[in-house]
């Protein structure tokens, strides 16, 4: 039976689409199959790097990305739950690395990496995300400035409560030329993060059960 | 049909994407705010665009002209898949940069519009040489625009390389002006409008006194006397 005109020309084009759809989807599946596991190492490797900038080598000595939890709450102001990272030294509890955000940076919210010591003491704070001004606001990355340095040996108590902002504020940190809001924003997370550290720290530093185990 | 030679000219600088055909500006101005960004953006790009023209041309014959446009945006969309995980694998930190920008190659319309104008046209040789020409001067006209921008921007030149060229390019970075105050503006976006603006300026100046130069050089020729119509309508 011979189609009309119409419908053999729509078979013949949706059978070109289709054989396009197929071919073109083949392609990238197998391309992804290809890099699967280089992106998964690069991954991997980009986020021990971050971790290992948090803590000094020699403080701990567990592998830090196996001994995470999830966490989430309001003072850490992440949208859901983020790992936290235990770091322990010789089975007793040295360290967490929290993830915070920063909700109101110049330009959206700033993403951050803390670590603190099991005292209560911060090892150390690291921007993960930003937006924020080149030039000006940016000034938080360690490449850009050493400001970011400053809040390593801080804690809840240390300055107190009135010192936890810029020092345009009244407070105890810096800000840059230009850029308030932005080290006033992570003051303000990082403080908040040690809020969230100081009700939570028995949870926080018990040993995290094996998964698989 | 085109020699190579005109294709390469036509690319490059006759019909560049960048500063004549002005195709392809969010990631022209977006992400030129340094060599190393600028050339991982038009690297990408031209990879894309010779792989997407070259398999335009090789089935072109088997493409009916109602589904035709439909089939290249799934090559091109195939293909800047296909680099994105490439990046992802090799390159992670720049990956990490250009972010969005990298998934939007599949919608610059330089690719799509030489996949039409040309490649639809032409052997797959052929199709494949233009879309590396043009790709190559979209490449040359970021990293031009990145160039000037890092340096009035930072007064350094070549920072952060690695994330190209692995960590032996890590101290490629000339600082030209040491103790450089930075000049926001430049880094900002408007700064890439500006600079860009100037690039094109510079180019069509450059076009004006090489045409003057060969009117020059070649020996006047007589204009013949016109007659011209002085009486009845004109149509």
């Amino acid at each position: 039976m011979a189609l009309p005109e119409i419908s053999r020309s729509m078979l013949k084009n949706s059978l070109v689409l289709g054989t396009f759809a197929v071919l073109t989807v083949g392609v990238v599946a197998v391309t992804q199959l290809g890099t699967a596991e280089s992106i998964e190492k690069a991954q991997h490797e980009a986020k021990m790097q971050a971790l290992a900038q948090i803590l000094p080598s020699g403080s701990y000595d567990n592998h830090l990305l196996d001994g995470s939890r999830p966490v989430t709450d309001p003072l850490l102001g992440n949208k859901g739950a983020t790992p936290a990272y235990l770091a322990t030294l010789k089975g007793e509890p040295a360290a967490v690395i929290l993830q915070a955000t920063a909700p109101d940076g110049y330009s959206g919210s700033i993403s951050l990496l803390i670590g603190i010591l099991a005292d209560g003491r911060l090892a150390s704070v690291r921007v993960l995300k930003h937006r924020e001004t080149p030039g000006l606001g940016d000034k938080i990355e360690l490449a850009k400035n050493p400001w970011i340095g400053s809040f390593a040996g801080k804690s809840l108590n240390a300055p107190t409560e009135a010192g936890w902002t810029v020092k345009k504020d009244g407070g105890q940190f810096d800000q840059f030329a230009g850029a308030t809001i932005t080290p006033r924003a992570v003051v303000k997370a990082v403080h908040k993060a040690l809020l969230y550290f100081d009700a939570h720290r028995a949870e926080l530093l018990k040993p995290v059960e094996k998964h698989n185990g | 049909m085109a020699s190579y030679r005109e294709i390469a000219v036509n690319g490059l600088w006759k019909n560049n994407p960048g500063l004549v055909q002005l195709l392809g500006l969010c990631p022209l101005l977006g992400v030129s705010n340094s060599v190393v960004n600028a050339l991982g953006m038009g690297l990408a790009t031209a990879l894309v665009l010779a792989c997407s023209n070259a398999a335009v041309a090789l089935i072109r014959g088997a493409v009916t002209d109602a589904v035709r446009l439909p089939v290249f945006v799934m090559i091109i969309a195939a293909l800047t898949t296909c680099i994105e995980l490439l990046m992802q694998a090799f390159t992670y930190e720049l990956h990490q940069i250009l972010g969005i920008f990298i998934p939007l190659i599949t919608t610059n319309c330089i690719i799509l519009g030489r996949a039409e104008a040309f490649a639809a046209k032409n052997n797959v040789a052929h199709a494949g040489f233009d879309g590396l020409m043009m790709g190559s001067g979209f490449g040359l006209v970021m990293v031009a625009i990145g160039a000037v921008r890092e340096l009035l921007g930072t007064g350094a030149l070549l920072a952060n390389m690695q994330l190209l060229f692995g960590p032996l390019a890590a101290n490629w970075q000339v600082t030209v002006i040491p103790g450089y105050q930075g000049f926001l503006l430049a880094i900002l976006p408007p700064g890439a409008f500006l600079v860009l603006g100037l690039l094109i300026a510079g180019k069509n100046r450059l076009d004006e006194i090489l045409a003057a130069r060969t009117k020059a050089r070649q020996p006047e020729v007589p204009v013949p006397s016109r007659r011209v119509r002085v009486t009845g309508v004109i149509e």
